[in-house]
Parts: C-alpha cells; sequence; structure tokens
C-alpha cells in the first residue's frame, strides 16, 4: 500500500508536480474549504439569511465577536438586517460559485463549439464568426451582462423573471465570456489541423464532425482548461459587480456582490466589518482559483516548467 | 599543432523524478588548433550535452558532476559566471542547426554583427562595419556591402547559414562549437557548408567541434571523431580508421545500418540493441488467437484488383498550381506551379522512388494522389480508373482505402491524446472491416505483432513510444485498411541511422509479402537506392529523370541528378 503510494507519487506527474508546490496545495486547500463551505451551507451555518423569522432588526450592526460591543452569536457581526454575517457569506459564497460554474460551462461549450468550428471550416464561416466575436470583444463585459440581463427583464413577466434569475444571470455573464474560448479554441485548432494525424483521418474519409469532436478536440483541451479557470474567477466577479450595482440578485437573497453593496453605504459610519469580510472571501477565493489555474497551465505546458 | 581543448573525465547529470540521469560519463576528449573533431551517435547520446558542457550553458536543472575542461590550457570549470560570459563569444562561438532561427528576424545582418564586434572589442563603428563585410566576404556571400544591409529573410536558406558563421567568426574565437550545422540544408548546399567550414578550420586554425548524426558528413571533412552512445565514448581516432576499420561492436554496426548508394542491400543489419527487453508480462500480454500469421492471412484477404501488367497507378500530364489569396486581385489570382507537367506510372508490385530537395513538390504529389490538394490540370489513374480530385472525392469513395500513406514525422501523424488500440481501429470501423468488436481487436493485436511491436502496445498512448515504434504503429494503421498502394513519404527522414534501418527493413518485408505498390518518397538518395526498383527525379516541380534504379545510380543522364548524386556526402573514402 505504502509501497504503491510511493511509485504513484514518482510516476504520476501531475501528483508529482502537486507534492512539489506549496503554493498549489495552500491554494487547493483554501478553495476546497470554500467550496465545501458554500455547498454545505444549509447544513452547517449558523442560521439562515433567506429565512426572515431567523433573524431579529434588533441585532443589526453587531460588530464582531471579539471586539466591544460584540455578541458571540455572531463571530464575525451583522450586517444591516441583523443577519449573521458569517452564514450570509456562505451562502453568498454558494450562489457565487453557482452562478459562476453555470456561466463558464455555457461560455467553453458555446464558444469551442465556434471556435473549433471555425477553425478548422474556416473561410467565410471562419470571417463572419470571428468578426461577431471581436464585436462582442470590443463591448465590455459588464455591457453585455447588463443589455442581456435588461432585455429578459423586458421580456420576462416579473415572477418568471426572478425564478429564472440564476439562468439569467448566467447566460448574460457567459454571453460575454465566450469569445475568449472562441478564440483560443479557434487558434489551437488552426495548429492542430495541419497536422498529418488529421490529415491521416481526411485521407480515409473521416466524417468533418467526427474529426473535429474525437480527433481535434481532445488535443486541443489544455488550453481551454486553463481560461476555464480564470474565467470562473471572472463570472464570480461579474455577478459581484452585476449585483453591486443592483442588477444581480435580489437583496433578501444576497450574493457576495450584493453584501459589499450594501456594506459600502456603512464603511463611513463605521460599520467596516459589512464591507471587509465578504470582500476578503471574495478575494481569497479568486486567488486561490486563479493559482490553481496557473498550476495546470503549468502542468499541462511543459515549456512552462 | 598545439593543444587548443582538453576534457578530462566530464561527466553531466540531470536530477530528474527517477533519480539522477547521467548524460555524459567520464568523457576524455581532446582537440588541437585547426582541427575538425566530429562527435557521433544517436538522439540521447549526450552529443549535445558536451557541446553545452563546454559553453557552460547546461540548462537547469543539470549539473557537472566530475571533470574538468581546458581551453588553452587554462581551466574554466573556476571561472565565475561574468568571466564565463566574456569568454563565451570571444573564444568560443556556436553555429546552431536551424538558420532560420538562430538569427534575429527584426535586425539587419549588419545592425547583428556590427553589434557583435563592438561588443567583444574596441572598434569603432567605421572599423567594425568594414570587419563585418570582411567576414561576410568570407565566408562566401558576394556583394557583402549590399547585402550587408538587409535582413535574414531576404536570404536563402544556405546564405543565411553562412552568415551565421560569419556571426560566429566575428569575434575571433579559437573554437566553435558546431550543433548539426547542415542538417536543415538541401544536400547541395550542405557540401557548400561544409566545404567553407574545411577552409575556415584550415585557413584561421579555429578548432571545430561537429556535432551531427549524419556519417556522411563526418566522412565528408572531420579529421577525428568521437562515437558516442548513451553517453560513453565508444570508440575515438582519425575519421578514416573509425569508419573504414571500427573496432569497437557498436561502431561496426553503426557503419552497417548506413545505407549505401554503391550497391544494394537485401537487407540492413540490425543494430545491437541492448535496450532493456521488455518485461515478461509485457510479452505475455495477448488477444486470444492474435498473432503475425493471422494477420497476414487477414490482410491477403478480401476483394483485391487482379495484378496484370497495367500499371497500378499512373500519373498523367498533372500541373498543381497554389493560387495566393489576394483580396484585392480582382479576379487575377497570382499563381505558384509546384508541380508542371509531371507523368509517371507505377508498376504493380513495384517501389517507385521519388527524389527532390525541399520544396521540390514531392510532398505535393503526393498530396494530390491521396485527394489532399486539386490538381489544375491532368489525370491520375488508379487501377484503370480517374482518381477523383479534393472535394469531388467523396468519402465513401473506395480509393480512401485502396489508397494508404505513411507519414514523415511519427511525432504529429498519430493523435496523442488516443490510445493505439483507437488510433489503429479508426480505419477498420471506418470501412466496415471487422464484423465485431473481438475480431477488430484480434485484428488490432496481430497487426502490432506483424509491426514487430508487443501485443500490448495497443493499450498504451503514442507518446509513451519511442520515434521508431511510432512509425511502426502509423505502418500498422495504414496496413490495416488492406491498401494496394501505399505512399511513404519520408517515412525514415525523422529517425536515427539504426532505427532506419529498421524500418526500411520492415518496409521492404511487407512489400515482398504482400506485393504492394509503393511510392517512396524521399531526399536520400541512399535509402531511395536501397528501397526502390524505378527512380523519379523532381526538381522544382518538373520531372527531369525517370528510370531502373540500378542504372540511374550508375548512370544519370540529367545533369542535376549528377549533380545531386555527386554532392551526397559518402560514408566511404
Amino acid at each position: 500500500m505504502l509501497e504503491a503510494w510511493r511509485r504513484i507519487k514518482i510516476e504520476n506527474e501531475f501528483i508529482y508536480l502537486f507534492l512539489n508546490n506549496r503554493v498549489a496545495q495552500l491554494a487547493a486547500l483554501v478553495a476546497i474549504v470554500f467550496i465545501l463551505g458554500a455547498l454545505l451551507a444549509p447544513l452547517i451555518a449558523p442560521s439562515n439569511p433567506y429565512d426572515l423569522s431567523t433573524f431579529d432588526i434588533l441585532d443589526s450592526f453587531t460588530p464582531p465577536a471579539w471586539s466591544e460591543g460584540g455578541n458571540p452569536q455572531f463571530i464575525i457581526g451583522t450586517d444591516d438586517q441583523g443577519r449573521d454575517l458569517l452564514s450570509s457569506i456562505m451562502y453568498g459564497m454558494r450562489l457565487s460559485l453557482i452562478i459562476g460554474v453555470l456561466s463558464v460551462a455555457f461560455a467553453a461549450i458555446f464558444g469551442t463549439a465556434i471556435g473549433v468550428a471555425a477553425g478548422y471550416l474556416g473561410g467565410r464561416f471562419d470571417t463572419i464568426v470571428m468578426r461577431i466575436a471581436d464585436v462582442q470583444l470590443s463591448l465590455p463585459a459588464i455591457l453585455t451582462a447588463l443589455l442581456v440581463d435588461g432585455i429578459a427583464r423586458g421580456l420576462l413577466p416579473r415572477e418568471q423573471h426572478e425564478d429564472l434569475l440564476l439562468v439569467v444571470l448566467s447566460l448574460a455573464i457567459g454571453l460575454s465570456l465566450w469569445v475568449n474560448f472562441a478564440r483560443t479554441a479557434r487558434a489551437s485548432t488552426f495548429v492542430e489541423r495541419n497536422k498529418e494525424y488529421v490529415q491521416a483521418a481526411e485521407i480515409i474519409g473521416l466524417h468533418p464532425i467526427r474529426i473535429m469532436l474525437v480527433v481535434i478536440l481532445p488535443n486541443i483541451l489544455s488550453p481551454l482548461l486553463v481560461i476555464g479557470t480564470v474565467d470562473l474567477a471572472v463570472a464570480i466577479l461579474l455577478e459581484a459587480t452585476l449585483s453591486f450595482l443592483g442588477v444581480g440578485v435580489p437583496p433578501n437573497q444576497p450574493s457576495l456582490g450584493t453584501l459589499i453593496r450594501i456594506g459600502t453605504e456603512y464603511i463611513f459610519s463605521g460599520e467596516w466589518w459589512i464591507v471587509i469580510f465578504p470582500s476578503f472571501a471574495l478575494i481569497i477565493l479568486i486567488i486561490s482559483i486563479n493559482i490553481l489555474g496557473d498550476f495546470f497551465r503549468a502542468y499541462l505546458n511543459p515549456r512552462l516548467r | 599543432m598545439t593543444l587548443l581543448l582538453k576534457v578530462t573525465d566530464l561527466t553531466v547529470e540531470y536530477p530528474t523524478r527517477f533519480g539522477t540521469f547521467q548524460a555524459v560519463k567520464n568523457l576524455d576528449m581532446r582537440l588541437e588548433q585547426g582541427e575538425i573533431h566530429g562527435l557521433v551517435g544517436e538522439s540521447g547520446a549526450g552529443k549535445s550535452t558536451i557541446g553545452q558542457a563546454i559553453m557552460g550553458l547546461i540548462p537547469s536543472p543539470g549539473y557537472i558532476a566530475t571533470g574538468d575542461v581546458e581551453l588553452n590550457g587554462e581551466s574554466i570549470r573556476d571561472l565565475s559566471q561574468s568571466q564565463y560570459h566574456k569568454l563565451r563569444g570571444a573564444k568560443i562561438s556556436m553555429i546552431f542547426q536551424d538558420p532560420q532561427t538562430s538569427l534575429n528576424p527584426l535586425l539587419t545582418v549588419e545592425e547583428q554583427l556590427v553589434e557583435t564586434i563592438k561588443q567583444h572589442s574596441d572598434l569603432s563603428y567605421e572599423e567594425a562595419f568594414n570587419k563585418a563585410v570582411d567576414l561576410l566576404e568570407e565566408t562566401g556571400i558576394s556583394d557583402a556591402k549590399t547585402r550587408i544591409l538587409e535582413y535574414p529573410h531576404q536570404f536563402s536558406g544556405g546564405m543565411r547559414q553562412r552568415v551565421v558563421i560569419a556571426l560566429a567568426l566575428c569575434t575571433e574565437p579559437d573554437l566553435i562549437i558546431a550543433d548539426e550545422p547542415t542538417t536543415a540544408l538541401d544536400v547541395a548546399i550542405q557540401k557548400q557548408i561544409l566545404d567553407l567550414i574545411k577552409h575556415l578550420a584550415k585557413k584561421r586554425s579555429v578548432g571545430f567541434i561537429l556535432i551531427t548524426h549524419d556519417i556522411g558528413v563526418i566522412a565528408e571533412i572531420t579529421d577525428r571523431v568521437s562515437v558516442l552512445r548513451n553517453g560513453v565514448l565508444q570508440e575515438v581516432g582519425p575519421t578514416w580508421i573509425i569508419l573504414q576499420r571500427p573496432s569497437h561492436e557498436y561502431t561496426k554496426a553503426l557503419m552497417a545500418a548506413v545505407p549505401r548508394l554503391d550497391k544494394k542491400l537485401d537487407r540492413f543489419a540490425n543494430i545491437l540493441d541492448d535496450e532493456v527487453r521488455l518485461s515478461t508480462p509485457e510479452l505475455l500480454w495477448k488477444v486470444e488467437g492474435a498473432t503475425s500469421e493471422f494477420a497476414s492471412e487477414w490482410l491477403l484477404t478480401g476483394e483485391r484488383h487482379e495484378s496484370d501488367d497495367k500499371p497500378v497507378l499512373d500519373i498523367q500530364n498533372v500541373d498543381v498550381t497554389y493560387f495566393k489569396k489576394n483580396m484585392f486581385s480582382f479576379g487575377k489570382d497570382e499563381g505558384f506551379k509546384a508541380l508542371d507537367d509531371v507523368s509517371l506510372s507505377i508498376p504493380a508490385g513495384q517501389v517507385l522512388g521519388l527524389i527532390g530537395e525541399s520544396g521540390s513538390g514531392k510532398s505535393t504529389l503526393a498530396k494530390s494522389i491521396v485527394g489532399l490538394v486539386k490538381p489544375s490540370a491532368g489525370n491520375i489513374e488508379f487501377l484503370g480508373e480517374a482518381l477523383k480530385f479534393g472535394k469531388n472525392r467523396s468519402r465513401k469513395d473506395v480509393t480512401r482505402r485502396k489508397i494508404q500513406m505513411v507519414f514523415q514525422d511519427p511525432y504529429s501523424s498519430l493523435n496523442n491524446r488516443r490510445k493505439v488500440e483507437d488510433i489503429i481501429g479508426e480505419p477498420i470501423g471506418f470501412f466496415g472491416l471487422a464484423i465485431s468488436a473481438a475480431e477488430q481487436r484480434k485484428i488490432i493485436a496481430s497487426i502490432l505483432e506483424l509491426v514487430e511491436m508487443p501485443q500490448r502496445a495497443m493499450l498504451k498512448y503514442p507518446h509513451q513510444f519511442s520515434g521508431g515504434q511510432r512509425q511502426r504503429i502509423a505502418v500498422a494503421r495504414a496496413l490495416v485498411a488492406r491498401p494496394e498502394f501505399l505512399i511513404c513519404d519520408e517515412p525514415t527522414s525523422a529517425l536515427d541511422v539504426s532505427i532506419q534501418a529498421q524500418i526500411l527493413n520492415l518496409l521492404k518485408d511487407l512489400q515482398a509479402q504482400f506485393g504492394l505498390s509503393i511510392l517512396f518518397i524521399s531526399h536520400n538518395l541512399a535509402v531511395v537506392r536501397q528501397m526502390a526498383d524505378q527512380v523519379a527525379v523532381l526538381k522544382n516541380g518538373v520531372l527531369v529523370e525517370k528510370g531502373e534504379v540500378d542504372s540511374f545510380f550508375e548512370g544519370p543522364k540529367d545533369p542535376y541528378s549528377q549533380l545531386l548524386l555527386a554532392e551526397t556526402p559518402s560514408a566511404d573514402f
């Protein structure tokens, strides 16, 4: 058993590199703690910030437990409604992560499909699609997201919009991120399609769709994975920005961005904890995801080692 | 003659996660002024590492474990980094393999030469410029005064390598390390560059260390030669003794594996391999009933063309023109003629060797046969029927199975993300050659056995194999479609001599066994001599000569063929 582990430690490149990279280990640990905390929030959070009956307006603006006037019930204090900040952060991060993952998944699938097709087929399809991508790129991501959200608000009845809020937000954010995937997929496909193994597949007459999906796609996955980790952080930030601007999730279901927006209103009146703790949670989560992304890039691209 | 370089007991180590790897082991070497010393060996022999060790440029995390390097009697291992930096360039220079990448494309030749000269001397700009012009003239660039103002891309490959040599000379070094200086060049230019190196060594009494895998190059210009294998010196001595009367077993085997121009051999001697034998479980793993006999039988079944006297492939007056896509040309497309009125025919069961330098249109011809390129004029008949070209050839066209191709670079011709089983299985599945999944597995295992690979290889990925093994897998993939016509596009040019010999043997055996007709494309005349029954020579898209292999090599008629044959370096004296 121990012998087997020792062998794996040497022979498996991924595990070997991981065990020799303290920073990546730390980042992975932080990310896992955060993600578990977010996913298990309903089970382990001290209170439920979505349930109006569980908190009291009289508890509002309680400072962290260790400072003067603190209440041990609220470890890092409460916000303007009297919600426990720790629970809010856990629930908020859950929302942020769900939107982040959904929007990146949407952007990755849509962008990669278009990019591979453009790179493989070339010609007019490539020109048209990539010009559209350029136009998209010239709009700031936040504008695209605002636009999509605005259209959805206009088209959908109010209740339906609230039900579909997560999906609409993910779509809005995903639409502003797909260009990255498309451009990278196109460039990598361009390189791969001239390699001899693709020609070998073309010579025997394989269907173009099979060539794209089975032959080329597995070979261009590594740069896409890296973009995925970086864009996950970007998507969470975008959601925070949207919520900060007030077009994201509603105030009674705070995400990290909503918490920060609420906090900024009180930052000069002495209630610093409301903005500081959610911000720190967001920063640490994003840094650790980015470090993991860098680690993947180093693992997948031997030239960076 | 005075001693220039003395290397004693040099060991270079690389720590890896599997333990320390010794790239060079206890090497001794001596070099005198004006001597050209050849380092030969296959890839992984440690040739380049020796060059790097002398330059003090061993890439991290490698290091020199033991030994000493003395230049002009002074040890250069005691030098500090900054002293070493001065020594590099001033006393030791380097010439790299690829002149495309070793010059800065954004600076003119003048800027690159003058800057280097001024870096290492107190000359004024004027003097440095004149010296640079002199150097270019010395390395054989005519009209150096005007050409010095040009950018590297305005020079041809051979001219660029001359500029690189001038750059190496401009600090007047005592020692120049040339790492495969002619590998990227065509034969005719290679000869000129080698002559230049020889001339410079004599005239300036500069010591050259010439790193190469090409025995022909070694025979051409070196005075002494060291034969290396896996980092260990096998044999050292004057070139003619080593080449003609090698005393070490490895050198003998290496010499025997070099294809010869003067006579055709039945088989190449296989180089002794002391590779760790694949462990027994590796060999014992077998798919039930899979043997090489099964593979041969299976390959011979199925519908086959009755062999008659007609040629398998008849190429008639084929033109290929590549058009530049120009947005503003308004229909007047400028074209580049890659093939011009080429007619060839390949008799059934024979091998046609197609010879040509880079850019001669060899690969274009292969691509038009397999349907990747559309000829602008002419016809290609396969088994008496005209082949359809480009997009007109449907995916179901039967010739897609009957014509198969083995590519040049086994590192890019296999999909790295798919198992060998899937790679070889793809044609079987696509052409519906197997009734069941079990039969398909059996066929794959048998074919692997046929190309002398362990059956278990089917469970692995291509990156787990060496270049030669990969090329065997590529051959297996081509064979499994039951082709009647095989195109081999430089199938061995990316491989070491010993591996090349094995692959050529394999191709010969398969050709004899299955009566395949082969179009064998190569720039290496000696390889064509060994493989082909018929020979055709292409030059800039025009067919200049075709004929029987023996008569061609005994007396080529076209002046270009004569030139090619004369300039191919030969391992003989």
